[in-house]
């Protein structure tokens, strides 16, 4: 099993809310055996389990802040609590953060989670792509690969100097 | 809308939270008392039940799984019951043993979800899941692994937890091998043991005391505690067959909701866990029942703050009912029965976690549906909330609005509403004159 895992989300239905899913696929063709991807659309408290038996976690969604469409948010859940609201509200009852602060008052949160969020336009149901998402997706995919590269150096280090001992 | 006066006072609550959906409620107090209640789904009209029409009938299953990414094997089951009566079609042996399992499956998942994270935090204080998580990770970690028992069974025998896709009219797509649910057995096994625990833990709340007048609404059947099927009964004497249901139960538009208000002869009902168990106390099983007997509760349960005792119940009954099915599970021969399709009308009604769900579909000689007719529980339990708010609110008129608005949204949280699938954030405001 690899030490890392991709989790997209989000929903492919609802225009730029789809980000995190298509950012995953592409991932996919591009990280090989260093990570594990998953596409997880409306996963809610589901995230708990998709996060389980892994070291390094990296999460990409849409956001939503008020910022620039396309803007890229990269930020360390492992750190501690992200404030604010900027993932788009879950319609439903457990949301990603919740999900993510369930898992560290159980003390099932993984030693790094990651959370890219791409800012979102427009995330009405049955639209597009925005350009403006259309455009960051690449960025955030090339982001998260160099990211992944950069722990999986890490990691394999840490392996072999245990190894060594 | 009120007068403005010195005397007026408005509080109002963004979103109730551990709700699933939007809506609000309005309160208006006159004159110290209770005037008007209000509850507002405004959740979008969702109109599955005119995207399903000019739709094969093979497409419904997928399409009303959709409805609800909690309780989607309820509408699956609701459907294809409704479709089958049409074709004249009656599923029996493993095939009717597999729908009955994939049932206790979403109960498991739905009802630890609702006791765990969504209700325990206001018996126990706390504003959250997380903050009650912060205090009490062993409990918390056994609701999730009970949930997640309930989300093996129906990812086993759906295909997948979320939107399950095997369920079809006849049977399954496809149908387990008895060593796959052989497998399923030492974390049921488990399960079991901590749906004992959980019943013994929400046994130990403290209980405000409120007991409504109810008329509960369930199936019975007289050989199981019912889930696929059974006669429509409720406290007072009705007793009928749920292709009767639309002459007994009417669907109103009131003007400041999304959702249909339901009554039965012109009166609110409960539907809902504290309703099965009351009128179906007698198929518990001797363990459930012993679990009862030591914390001396005895039924039937009166006061919807129980709901959390009888959704507890449920955990245990669904788990003992899943190892029984499992144990004497032999594949059957086809994973699904032929299907010889004619046109019709069928009706079927079933219990969704949340209670009954009534499904009709009118279909042509071609199996397209002409008609469809979905009354979910919690648009049944609308005018119930309602009515328990006018009931509970005169205690808490000398309260600060704040805490006024917490106690309502712990009245409505009792119900497990599921607005989107009633029509979603609810909104509380409380106007006094």
């Amino acid at each position: 099993m690899a030490a890392i895992r991709i989790i997209g989300l989000g929903n492919h239905l609802r225009g730029d809310d789809a980000v995190g899913l298509l950012a995953a696929r592409r991932l996919r063709q591009k990280v090989g055996h260093r990570a594990e991807v998953i596409e997880a659309e409306m996963v809610g408290i589901g995230l708990m389990e998709l996060m389980k038996d892994v070291s390094v976690v990296i999460l990409v969604d849409a956001a939503r802040s008020g910022l620039a469409p396309g803007t890229i948010h990269r930020l360390d859940a492992s750190a501690g609590p992200i404030g604010g609201r900027i993932f788009p509200c879950s319609s439903h009852v457990i949301g990603i953060l919740e999900a993510l602060e369930l898992a560290r008052a159980v003390g099932a949160l993984p030693a790094t989670v990651i959370l890219y969020g791409v800012e979102a336009d427009n995330t009405e149901p049955g639209q597009q792509l925005s350009s403006a998402v259309a455009v960051a997706l690449d960025q955030v995919v090339e982001q998260i690969v160099q990211e992944c590269d950069a722990d999986h150096a890490r990691i394999s280090s840490d392996d072999a100097s245990r190894e060594g001992c | 809308m009120s007068k403005a006066s010195e005397q007026t006072r408005t509080i109002a609550v963004d979103m109730v939270a551990r709700v699933e959906g939007e809506g609000a409620l309005r309160v208006t107090v006159k004159d110290g008392t209770v005037e008007d209640v209000e509850l507002r789904l405004f959740e979008p009209p969702r109109f599955f039940e005119a995207f399903l029409r000019g739709r094969h009938y093979a497409e419904v299953p997928d399409i009303v799984a959709r409805i609800c990414g909690i309780c989607p094997i309820a509408y699956q089951m609701s459907a294809v019951h409704a479709l089958e009566q049409i074709f004249g079609l009656r599923i029996e042996g493993a095939l009717r043993d597999l729908r009955r399992l994939i049932y206790c499956g979403e109960w498991i998942e739905s009802h630890a979800l609702h006791v765990y994270l969504l209700q325990a935090p206001d018996f126990l204080g706390y504003d959250s899941a997380v903050a009650m998580a912060k205090d009490h990770a062993a409990i918390v970690t056994r609701g999730l692994r009970l949930k997640k028992a309930g989300n093996a069974i129906m990812t086993l025998l759906g295909g997948r937890s979320v939107h399950p896709v095997s369920v079809k009219v006849g049977g399954f797509s496809r149908v387990p091998l008895r060593g796959e649910l052989e497998r399923l057995k030492d974390e049921l096994l488990w399960a079991r043991d901590a749906a004992v625990e959980t019943v013994r833990w929400v046994a130990d709340f403290e209980y405000i005391d409120f007991a409504p007048d109810y008329n509960y609404v369930a199936l019975r059947h007289p050989d199981e505690y019912p889930l696929n099927e059974g006669q429509i009964a409720a406290s007072t004497v009705l007793q009928i067959s749920p292709n009767e249901f639309e002459q007994h139960f009417v669907e109103h538009q009131v003007p400041y909701s999304n959702a249909l208000h339901c009554t039965l002869q012109g009166e609110p009902y409960l539907v809902g866990p504290l309703a099965r168990l009351n009128l179906n106390q007698n198929h518990l099983t001797p363990l459930a029942g012993q679990v009862l007997a030591d914390k001396r509760i005895a039924l039937p349960l009166r006061n919807p703050f129980h709901g959390i005792i009888a959704r507890s119940v449920e955990i245990l009954y669904a788990l003992e009912e899943s190892l029984r099915l499992i144990e004497q599970y032999e594949p059957p021969p086809l994973p699904a029965a032929p299907v010889a399709v004619r046109p019709g009308t069928g009706m079927a009604c079933t219990e969704a976690p949340r209670g009954i769900l009534y499904h009709r579909y009118q279909i042509d000689g071609d199996g397209v549906i002409r008609e469809a007719k979905i009354v979910p529980p919690t648009s049944q339990n609308q005018s119930r909330i309602e009515q328990d708010l006018r009931q509970f609110m005169p205690r808490l008129l000398s309260l600060p609005d704040k805490e006024a608005a917490l106690a309502c949204e712990r009245v409505i949280r009792c119900y497990d509403p599921c607005i989107s699938c009633a029509t979603h954030f609810l909104r509380l405001e409380i106007e006094r004159e």
